[in-house]
C-alpha cells in the first residue's frame, strides 16, 4: 500500500468519524475491564443499534482514561461537549446513548474529578486514550497515526531521524533515563549483516502498569515507533519481549501486528519503499531479570534469562551478537509525535535535562489511583495532591516510593522537589519506569523495605553471590529489625550489604536492589531505631516478636 | 595482534591487547582471587571476586572479562576491595552447609582456601544451610548440593570441553540448582559420559568420586589447559 492509500483510509475515517452525532467511548484496558467495562460496552452497542439512534452513535472500546478506581469509565462526546461517567452499569446504556443523540449530557454519574485531573496533565504518549478504538488500525490512522513513518521513509534520511530524536532530548523511559537519541545513533553507526529492535515490554515492578496501558490502549503507537527507529538505524527486524502476565496487551499487539501487515505498514516494502521491517512477539514467563536488557535478550535467543556484563553494551553486541537497539514502551510511544512535530517541539516541554513527558500509574494511598502523563519537572506534590487528589480518609502523607524495587522513597521535605531524572537521583531515589506509590502514617517504612528486598530476593537470578546471597541476607536482616530481634550491629551490617550490592553486583537488579533500603535509612532512620532500640513500630504495622 | 603497556599496582606491565587484565596480572605475579574463572572455560563474571578498580572508571570491573588496554591505571588490591571480597566469601559460607572438618574437599577446596588466605575465622551472617538430598545415583561420582557455590564451571566444561552439556542451572536465587539433563537423577542421565570433567574442575566438595576422603590428592586441572593447547603447542607430534 502506498502513503496515498494510507491518505485515503484516513479522509474515509475522519469523515465517518464526524458524520456521528456522538461517540461514546469505554475504557476497555484491563483495569476496567476487570470491573465489568465489557458487559457497560456491549449494552452500549446494543442501545446505539437501535431504531432510534440511526447508527448516529459510535461506541468504540478505548485505552485507559486514568481514573482507575472509578471504573468501568466511559466518555461521551457531542459536537458540543464531553463527560466522563463513572462506575459504569449496563443499566445506564440507553439513557447514555439518547443523551449522545439528543446532545445533551446528564449530570447523573458524571466524573466530578475531571478537570481537575487531566487540567495539570499533558497528554503525549497518551493522546488518543478515550478517542481511538483500541483494535481498529484505522482508527489510529484517522487519528494522525502512521503520518509520522510516512514522513520518515517517504521525505527523510535515516540520519534525519536520528537527528530528530537526538534534537528531542527524550531519555530512555524504563528507568535508567540514557539518552535515546545517543542509542539511536550508536546503533546506526555500528557495522553488521543484521541489526534488531527490540521494544522492553517485561513491565514488572510493582504497582507499575505504565506500558500495560500503552500496549492495551494505542498498540499501533509502539510499532509505529519500532518501525521508525528500524529505519533510523538499518533494522529490518523488531521484536516485542512482552510479558506473559499481560494476556490482553499480547492479543491486542497480535490484532495491531495483522493489521499492519495487512496494510503494508510492516513487512515487505513498507510504504511502497525499499524499506523493510517486520515485528515478532516474544513472551516473557515470569522472570522480573528478563528485564535487564542483557536477560532479556538472552531470553530472546532461548536461553536462561540471566544477565550477562556490559560492556559489550547491546548497541555493540545485542542479540545474536548483532547490534541491538532496545528501548521500552513508552520510549517507542514518544517516537511518532517526535517525528511529526519535530525534535525541537518535544525539547520545549519538560526541563533543561529532562525533556517531554512521563506517564505515571498513581498507586497506594491516593484518591484517585490511576495512570497519569505529566510534562517533567511538576512537582511531587502538583502530582500527588493535585492530578491525585491527594490522601483519602484526612490521613497524612508519609512518603512517595518511585523506581519499584530499584528506587527509593521520598519523604514529604520533598514533595516540592520537581520530578525529573536528577532531581529524583539527588535524594536517593530514581525516576524509574513511572510506578509512584503514595503511602500515609499507616505504612512503616522498614516494613516497606522489607517488602522491595523480599521482592529482589525472589526474583534474584541467582548468577552473582552479591545479589543472590546478599538479598537473602539483607532480608533475614530486615525481617529481625521489624521482628523486633535486631540490635544496632544488624543495622550496621544491613548497610555494609547495601553497599556491596549497589558495588559488585552484575547487573542493575542487584545494583539497585539495596535502593530501597538506602533511601529509607536516610530519611526515616529514626523508624528503624524505634524497631532495634524501643522494640517499637511507630507506624504499628509489624508485630514485635520479642527480645534478641 | 598489538601490544598494550598498563599499569597494575602502580607497576608497569606490558600485554597482548587479547590478554584479559586477570590473565595480564598472573603472567606478572600478581594474585587476584577468583572462583568462577577456571583457565579454557569461557568467562561468566559472576562470582565478582575478581573486581578492579580502573581509574577514571566510576565502576568496578571484573579482572576476567576486562580487556588489557593500552593505558590502564589498575588497582587490585585495596581497603574496599579487600572489604566486598571478604564479605562475598563469608556470603558463599553462609549461604549453604561448608563445614570442612567433614567435606571430602578438606584441604583441597577453593573456597576454603580463600577463607584461609583472608584469615577468616568467623562468619558474620547468619547460616542457611538449607538441607538438599544427595544425588548418588551416578556409578562413580556424587553430586552434593550442599558444597555447590553455583560457579558453573561444570555447565561450562560439559558444555564447552566434552561437549554434552548434562549439566545446566534450574530456578533461581537462592533456589538455584544444578541439575542433571532436564532435573534427572545423574545415574539416569542420557547424555552424561562419565567423563568426570565436571568433578575435576569443581572448585569444592559439591561434585566428588565415589570412595574419596578427605586428603585425597588435589583436583588436578592442568587437563584443561592441555586439552586446550596441546594442538597449538604440538604436544602430539613427536
Amino acid at each position: 500500500m502506498a502513503a496515498e492509500d494510507v491518505d485515503a483510509i484516513r479522509g474515509r475515517e475522519s469523515a465517518a468519524w464526524d458524520a456521528h452525532r456522538g461517540r461514546i467511548a469505554v475504557c476497555t484496558a484491563a483495569g476496567c475491564l476487570s470491573s465489568g467495562a465489557a458487559a457497560v460496552k456491549e449494552a452500549l452497542v446494543d442501545a446505539a443499534r437501535t431504531a432510534s439512534t440511526n447508527g448516529s452513535v459510535r461506541v468504540v472500546g478505548t485505552g485507559c482514561l486514568g481514573l482507575c478506581h472509578a471504573g468501568p469509565l466511559v466518555r461521551v462526546d457531542t459536537a458540543t461537549e464531553h463527560a466522563l461517567y463513572e462506575r459504569a452499569t449496563p443499566g445506564v446504556a440507553p439513557a447514555l446513548v439518547c443523551a449522545a443523540v439528543a446532545g445533551a449530557l446528564p449530570r447523573e454519574g458524571r466524573n466530578d474529578d475531571e478537570a481537575a485531573f487531566f487540567a495539570p496533565q499533558q497528554r503525549i504518549v497518551l493522546a488518543n486514550a478515550g478517542r481511538i478504538d483500541s483494535e481498529r488500525v484505522e482508527d489510529y490512522i484517522a487519528a494522525g497515526g502512521y503520518r509520522a513513518l510516512q514522513q520518515a521513509v517517504g521525505e527523510m534520511t535515516p540520519p534525519d531521524v536520528v537527528q530528530q530524536i537526538v534534537a528531542s532530548g527524550l531519555r530512555g523511559r524504563g528507568g535508567g533515563g540514557y539518552p535515546t537519541g545517543l542509542k539511536w545513533s550508536t546503533v546506526a553507526k555500528a557495522d553488521g549483516p543484521a541489526k534488531y529492535v527490540i521494544c522492553n515490554a517485561d513491565e514488572g515492578d510493582p504497582g507499575a502498569f505504565m506500558d500495560r496501558s500503552v500496549l492495551e490502549g494505542d498498540p499501533h503507537r509502539v510499532l509505529e515507533g519500532m518501525t521508525i527507529a528500524g529505519y533510523a538505524v538499518g533494522a529490518e527486524q523488531g521484536f516485542i519481549y512482552v510479558r506473559g502476565e499481560y494476556p490482553l496487551a499480547i492479543s491486542r499487539l497480535k490484532t495491531a501486528i495483522k493489521q499492519a501487515e495487512r496494510l503494508q505498514l510492516l513487512g515487505h516494502r513498507i510504504l511502497d519503499s525499499a524499506f523493510n521491517f517486520r515485528i515478532d512477539l516474544r513472551i516473557g514467563a515470569g522472570a522480573f531479570v528478563c528485564g535487564e536488557e542483557t536477560a532479556l535478550i538472552a531470553s530472546i535467543e532461548g536461553r536462561r534469562g540471566t544477565p550477562r556484563p556490559r560492556p559489550p553494551f547491546p548497541a555493540e553486541r545485542g542479540l545474536w551478537d548483532r547490534p541491538t537497539l532496545i528501548n521500552n514502551v513508552e520510549t517507542f510511544a514518544n517516537v511518532p509525535p517526535i517525528v511529526t512535530r519535530g525534535g525541537d517541539w518535544y525539547a520545549s516541554i519538560g526541563t533543561a535535562r529532562s525533556k517531554g513527558t512521563k506517564v505515571f500509574a498513581l498507586a497506594g494511598a491516593i484518591a484517585r489511583t490511576g495512570l497519569i502523563e505529566v510534562p517533567m519537572g511538576l512537582t511531587l506534590r502538583q502530582i500527588i495532591f493535585d492530578v491525585g487528589g491527594g490522601i483519602p480518609g484526612g490521613r497524612a502523607f508519609k512518603a512517595a516510593q518511585t523506581g519499584g524495587p530499584s528506587g527509593g522513597c521520598i519523604p514529604a521535605d520533598h514533595l516540592d522537589l520537581p520530578v525529573d531524572y536528577e532531581s529524583l537521583a539527588g535524594i536517593g531515589s530514581i525516576m524509574g519506569s513511572g510506578g509512584l506509590i503514595v503511602m500515609d502514617d499507616t505504612s512503616c517504612m522498614v516494613d516497606v523495605a522489607r517488602f522491595f528486598m523480599e521482592f529482589c530476593r525472589e526474583e534474584s537470578c541467582g548468577k552473582c553471590i552479591p545479589c543472590r546471597a546478599g538479598t537473602v541476607q539483607m532480608h533475614g536482616l530486615l525481617t529481625k529489625i521489624t521482628d523486633g530481634r535486631a540490635d544496632e550491629r544488624d543495622l550496621l551490617l544491613l548497610e555494609q550489604l547495601g553497599e556491596l550490592l549497589t558495588r559488585t553486583s552484575l547487573c542493575g537488579l542487584g545494583q539497585t536492589a539495596a535502593n530501597p533500603v538506602k533511601s529509607t535509612l536516610r530519611h526515616f532512620r529514626g523508624e528503624y531505631l524505634a524497631h532495634i532500640v524501643d522494640r517499637r513500630c511507630p507506624a504499628g504495622v509489624c508485630r514485635m516478636k520479642g527480645a534478641p | 595482534m598489538a601490544v598494550t603497556t598498563l599499569t597494575i599496582d602502580g607497576t608497569p606491565v606490558s600485554a597482548r591487547d587479547d590478554q584479559t587484565i586477570l590473565d595480564v596480572a598472573r603472567e606478572h605475579g600478581i594474585h587476584i582471587p577468583t572462583l568462577c574463572h577456571v583457565p579454557g572455560l569461557s568467562e561468566v563474571g559472576a562470582c565478582r571476586l575478581c573486581l578492579v578498580e580502573i581509574a577514571g572508571s566510576p565502576k568496578l570491573q571484573p579482572a576476567c572479562l576486562t580487556p588489557a588496554t593500552e593505558g590502564l591505571d589498575v588497582t587490585t588490591r585495596s581497603e574496599r576491595l579487600d572489604g566486598y571480597r571478604r564479605q562475598i566469601v563469608e556470603l558463599l559460607l553462609a549461604e549453604r552447609n561448608h563445614v570442612c572438618s567433614v567435606c571430602v574437599a578438606n584441604t583441597r577446596c577453593d573456597l576454603q582456601d580463600l577463607a584461609v588466605a583472608m584469615e577468616l575465622h568467623h562468619v558474620r551472617y547468619e547460616h542457611q544451610a538449607p538441607a538438599f538430598a544427595l544425588d548418588a545415583s551416578h556409578d562413580r561420582f556424587v553430586l552434593d548440593h550442599n558444597r555447590c557455590i553455583l560457579c558453573t564451571r561444570c555447565v561450562r566444561v560439559c558444555d564447552e570441553i566434552e561437549g554434552a552439556h548434562t549439566w545446566d542451572v534450574m530456578a533461581r536465587g537462592g533456589e538455584s540448582r544444578i541439575v542433571a539433563d532436564m532435573n534427572q537423577p545423574w545415574g539416569a542421565s542420557a547424555s552424561c559420559t562419565s567423563c568426570g570433567k565436571c568433578v575435576r574442575v569443581c572448585p569444592t566438595g559439591a561434585l566428588f568420586e565415589k570412595g574419596t576422603t578427605a586428603g585425597s590428592p588435589r583436583k588436578d586441572r592442568s587437563f584443561l589447559t592441555y586439552l586446550k593447547t596441546a594442538r597449538e603447542r604440538k604436544l602430539w607430534i613427536r
